[in-house]
């Protein structure tokens, strides 16, 4: 039944958990605790990701059916079960939060300094949390994490963040828990219709069509907040420039793509005749997000708060992507959420490097770092390019598939889409400019020291994750081909029995 | 070799970047030079192979992206096209590198351009040996980027700065019409390989896309997109800027190579755009329009580089113009062999600035031929070959170009005409101006500036020297295989031409007043340059002062950017501001935040009602009450 032969995917999700009992365990005084505890989250989340490379590894990509599969009764009374299993849609989501975890470890091995044993249980709850929301195939078990993951991130801002944190922390917060609650009504109503709340039982079960707009709206809610789409989306910048670099990388790494991956998983397969209907409303909101918050992301003067902006465009991306319903665009939608979440991670960390040294995310505070810190200007140049879709770099192929997905669907869809070429290019390159170009007005910068030992460490992967990604996608897009072909085909027959009960 | 002629410049690059401080400059620069000779001897050879031995092939390298019915390759094709643009392309490009160690020698950071230099050659081999659309957008893209870290090379002046973003976003305008092109050809054709297209396109001529024709709206798309690279009429305004690169930049990417990216696509889409019939007479007319605004424009610049950056901006326009009429051929050898002279006059102009002190304003030069002879001499090969004078290069492919524009029979070929006969006079003025207002006269320069005044490094003059025998020799050897008796077996099918379109005859057959016309115009611009400039230095700026208007508009380049500035650039900025300021702060958050100050408002009022008073809780139950009582009959 597994093909692990032990329960991985339990394994994964529960491992950082245990780490995080160890380090809670430690005492001593405060020095021995704060370094007891960062080497323990580094190599709890190193083995966490070294175990997920067996899905990596051993996961069959000719079928679209979930493997790894975990099973047992746990609510038996309510239909509510522990069922874990991964599918193409979900597995590199897996990868992408164990490998983006040590990462976030090591970038706050020297920034973060007051309470750094609670900061390193946050992150390993928080890594357990997520992992267990893309690995849950019941309904109730996906919420439950999808909703834990809020704790720790409330956590991770409300305590480590910057001046104005509890007021983001509590934005984030609320922002998504209202969205949250009405997708638990929505989950009930399901379980209510069909006495179960097992994923793939779900997707068997054709939900009557008067019901879903009304269902597809409170899955909406939630995932519209999360993903996040324009006009919901104004807590992620605050989130973003007051959370510790390391809460930012997560945030866009991972979190964003909640929100995407639930739609994926539960709008288009559950609600195909709502999801048909709404799409142009979907699209209507995300081509306004692409050229609204690539304008408004021009006019930011601070980094942070630019990046989170183009997180926003970027993921309008794929939410015109995912509302396609064809291979190009659907595949491009997953290709751009793996992407970005590598890019946008990496350019916080960009930031986190300057943060670091100047404690100012302020564009105007910089300028002419290239002349000082030439290494890091190369690795920023590099995840600058790859933000604006250069070929060759991790952003295209999914910005590309996702502009050929909509074509066929509405060239003037693909026309928005595309404008956001032109505004993600004017406003990253404005960005650099102001950073790395330019003559050093502050002198106080010279001093400053380039990439260190740990970051060229933090860096190296995520480098080489970017050119990979762009050079050679077919070793990622053969994970998902045949899970989106399968989601596809059942769109397809799901449509095609409402066309008919249409007809008689 | 056909895989090393493309990717020994990648490694050159790669070691010179990554590796440049730990090996040292010298051997950084030397490293990049000795893979680009390497490349060189492999482009050559396969130009060589495959145009002369008729031996095309396609090295298929890994499959890039495999998505539903949508697959390509990165591979590389060859057949008489690319490889001759691999052959230019890396001969040009080594004697630049080599050039550039002579130019760069007071550089404090040799091996980053030495890096990007070869980075460049890399993304435009990539380009023209693309056998997919995506694989030439990579290549279309990666010469974008390589141009915006050359021009701003020097990052710490502002100027470059934003010349290289300047160049970067206009090209990004055209390439989103190249992405939307290669969407629509997907749509139709459903592949973005050339030889899957080229083969289904006389199945899709009748094809119509939101009501129009599908392959004159993906010749219109592609079109746009090659405007942006190759910088013509309403996307040129990044091209002049360009210029604050260094200079031997400015004749590998703003001369010889980038900028013929948008020509090249033209000749390579040819079995789609000759089912185009629309589309080529919005590329013959745009082209010539080009060819004749910038030619204006060039008349009046002061800046050495520019002058000549708006002559290559009406050199595309030609061949452009060319391509439009269905002469792809002609066009392409336009631009084989203005790659020659005009990397020579590029060339030659940094030997001036050289010489100069890096004085780049020809008002302030003068009296400097005798002291740096070569150059001069070069200067004239150049000059010549660009005027179209016969035996130079120029002269066959700007010749083939007009010939074809009136075997065109048609009034968009006449306009062309018109508009070529025009520019060529105008070149070969601004030409001349340019020649001796730099080299003759007195001496304008300061007296410390001409003291210094000295003649180039062997090293920079060699290129110069291969470069003029190149601007000398190429049009007369090579255009019998181009646009002469050889050229069907000489391109072997690479260029397609509509078997009832027979220009390249109609062409041979034009009236033999074209040619003579050809050669008066551009004697006449010559002679007119040297009567006003020698005789009458004065009368300039008189002309200047009868028609101040006139001379303004021109010297302002038509007032592109101020418009471009005034319609795009501040309403944008400011639109940025009030959607972030009034759409994000006030309007969205206004709605949360609002929201909040209500609910703590009426927790407060909430306070307020417990009075204590058991007579108005009771009357607040009573209401309450009525009011759901009343909701429930009324729901029933």
């Amino acid at each position: 039944m597994n093909a692990a032969g032990f329960p991985l995917l339990s394994l994964l999700t529960f491992l950082p958990l245990a780490g995080a009992l160890i380090i809670m365990l430690v005492r001593g005084d405060e020095a021995v605790v704060a370094s007891n505890a960062r080497w323990t989250a580094l190599w709890t989340s190193l083995i966490v990701f070294v175990l997920s490379l067996i899905l990596w590894i051993s996961f069959d990509k000719s079928t679209a059916a979930f493997q790894f599969e975990e099973k047992l009764d746990w609510l038996p009374d309510f239909g509510v079960g522990y069922h874990l299993g991964v599918d193409g849609i979900s597995v590199l989501f897996v990868l992408l939060a164990t490998a983006l975890t040590p990462i976030c470890i090591l970038a706050s091995w020297v920034s973060v300094t007051s309470r750094v044993r609670e900061y390193m249980i946050a992150f390993l709850v928080l890594e357990t949390m997520m992992v267990g929301m893309f690995v849950a195939l019941d309904m109730m078990l996906f919420y439950i994490f999808f909703e834990g993951v809020l704790i720790p991130m409330f956590l991770i801002i409300g305590i480590w963040g910057g001046p104005r944190r509890v007021y983001a922390a509590y934005k984030f917060f609320l922002y998504t828990f209202l969205g949250s609650v009405l997708m638990l009504l929505a989950i009930i109503a399901l379980w209510y219709a069909t006495g179960t709340t097992d994923i793939p039982a779900l997707m068997q079960f054709q939900v009557p069509v008067a019901w879903q707009p009304i269902i597809f709206l409170a899955f909406f809610a939630s995932f519209a907040v999360k993903v996040p789409m324009w006009p919901v989306h104004t807590w992620l910048p605050d989130a973003h420039v007051e959370a510790p670099t390391a809460g930012s990388v997560i945030l866009a790494g991972v979190l964003l793509k909640m929100g995407g991956y639930g739609f994926i998983r539960f709008s288009l397969p559950l609600l195909p005749q709502a999801s048909a209907d709404f799409a142009p409303f979907i699209f209507a909101l995300s081509v306004i997000a692409v050229v609204y918050t690539s304008l408004v992301a021009l006019a930011q003067q601070d980094m942070k708060k630019l990046i989170a902006y183009s997180s926003v465009a970027h993921m309008g991306i794929v939410t015109i992507g995912t509302f396609t319903f064809n291979q190009q665009g659907l595949e491009g939608a997953l290709y751009q959420m793996l992407s970005h979440g590598v890019v946008a991670g990496a350019l916080f960390l960009c930031v986190g490097v300057l943060y670091d040294r100047e404690h100012t995310r302020e564009i105007a505070r910089y300028g002419g770092v290239a002349k000082i810190l030439p290494a890091y200007a190369l690795v920023f140049m590099l995840f600058t390019m790859a933000s604006i879709a250069l070929p060759g770099t991790a952003g295209f192929p999914g910005e590309f598939l996702v502009i050929v997905g909509a074509w066929a669907v509405s060239p003037w869809v693909a026309l928005g889409a595309a404008m956001g070429m032109i505004l993600g290019a004017a406003y990253m390159l404005y960005l650099y400019k102001r950073v790395a170009f330019g003559k050093i007005t502050h002198e106080h910068l010279r001093g400053l020291a380039d990439l260190s030992a740990r970051e060229i460490v933090i860096f190296a992967p995520l480098v080489v994750l970017t050119l990979w990604m762009g050079i050679y996608p077919s070793s990622f897009t053969s994970f998902f081909s045949a899970s989106v072909a399968a989601l596809l085909q059942q769109h397809e027959a799901a449509m095609n029995v409402a066309r008919l009960a249409g007809i008689n | 070799m056909f895989v090393g002629a493309v990717f020994f410049p990648l490694l050159g690059a790669i070691i010179s970047g990554l590796f440049g401080r730990l090996i040292g400059d010298k051997a950084a620069q030397w490293t990049t030079v000795f893979f680009m000779v390497l490349a060189a001897v492999c482009g050559v050879t396969a130009f060589f192979e495959v145009g002369f031995g008729s031996a095309p092939r396609t090295e298929v390298l890994f499959t890039w992206v495999d998505v539903g019915d949508m697959q390509f390759s990165w591979a590389l094709r060859y057949d008489t096209l690319s490889a001759m643009m691999v052959g230019m392309v890396t001969f040009i490009s080594t004697f630049i590198h080599l050039y550039s160690v002579g130019y760069m020698s007071h550089d404090e950071t040799p091996s980053r351009f030495f890096a990007y230099l070869s980075l460049f050659t890399f993304m435009m081999l990539m380009l023209v040996t693309a056998d997919n659309l995506v694989q030439l957008f990579f290549g279309w893209e990666g010469v974008g980027l390589a141009s915006y870290l050359l021009i701003g090379y020097w990052y710490e002046r502002e100027s470059a700065c934003n010349a290289a973003m300047k160049a970067f976003i206009v090209n990004r305008v055209g390439d989103v019409f190249f992405m939307l092109g290669m969407a629509l050809t997907f749509y139709v054709f459903s592949s973005v390989e050339f030889g899957a297209i080229f083969a289904a396109v006389p199945q899709h001529v009748n094809d119509r896309f939101l009501g129009l024709p599908a392959l004159e709206l993906i010749g219109v798309l592609f079109f746009l997109g090659a405007c942006g690279k190759s910088a013509q009429l309403g996307l040129h305004t990044w091209l002049p800027d360009a210029m604050e690169g260094p200079t031997p930049v400015s004749a590998l990417i703003h001369a010889a190579t980038m900028v013929t990216a948008g020509v090249f696509l033209m000749a390579r889409m040819s079995p789609l755009m000759e089912y185009a019939p629309v589309a080529l007479s919005i590329v013959t007319v745009v082209g010539a329009s080009t060819a004749l605004f910038a030619a204006t424009i060039g008349c009046v610049q002061n800046d050495i580089k520019r002058v000549i950056a708006y002559s290559t901006c009406s050199q595309l326009g030609y061949m452009f113009a060319a391509a439009g009429v269905g002469l792809y051929q002609a066009s392409v050898f336009h631009l084989f062999t203005h790659a020659f002279f005009k990397a020579l006059l590029f060339l030659g102009a940094g030997s001036v600035i050289h010489a100069m002190s890096d004085e780049q304003d020809i008002r302030k030069m003068g009296g400097i031929w005798k002291k740096i002879p070569i150059t001069y001499a070069m200067f004239w090969i150049g000059s010549l070959a660009l005027a179209g004078i016969p035996i130079f290069a120029g002269y066959y492919s700007k010749d083939a170009i007009l010939e074809g524009a009136i075997a065109a029979h048609s009034g968009v070929g006449t306009y062309a005409f018109v508009c070529m006969v025009l520019a060529a006079f105008l070149t070969a003025f601004y030409s001349w101006r340019l020649i001796i207002l730099t080299f003759h006269g007195a001496p304008r320069a300061d007296h410390h500036t001409m003291e210094h005044v000295h003649e180039s490094p062997a090293v920079m003059l060699i290129p110069l020297l291969v470069l003029s025998l190149g601007a000398i020799f190429t049009g007369f050897t090579f255009a019998p295989y181009f646009i002469g008796e050889h050229q069907a077996e000489f391109w072997n099918g690479a260029i397609f031409n509509l078997p009832a379109k027979h220009m390249i005859e109609a062409m041979h057959h034009a009236p033999h007043w074209v040619a003579t016309l050809a050669k008066t115009v551009a004697l006449s611009g010559i002679v007119l340059a040297f009567a006003i400039y020698m005789g009458a230095p004065k009368l300039p700026a008189k002309v200047a002062g009868a028609v101040p208007g006139l001379y303004r508009f021109l010297l302002n380049k038509w007032y592109f950017d101020e418009l471009y500035n005034w319609l795009f650039v501040q309403p944008l900025r400011r639109l940025a501001r009030g959607l972030w300021q009034t759409g994000d702060v006030r309007i969205i958050d206004g709605m949360p935040n609002g929201a909040a100050a209500i609910t703590a408002g009426m927790g407060r009022s909430a306070m307020r009602l417990q009075t204590g008073r058991v007579a108005s809780y009771a009357f607040a139950m009573i209401i309450g009450l009525v009011v759901f009582v009343s909701l429930f009959l009324l729901g029933r």
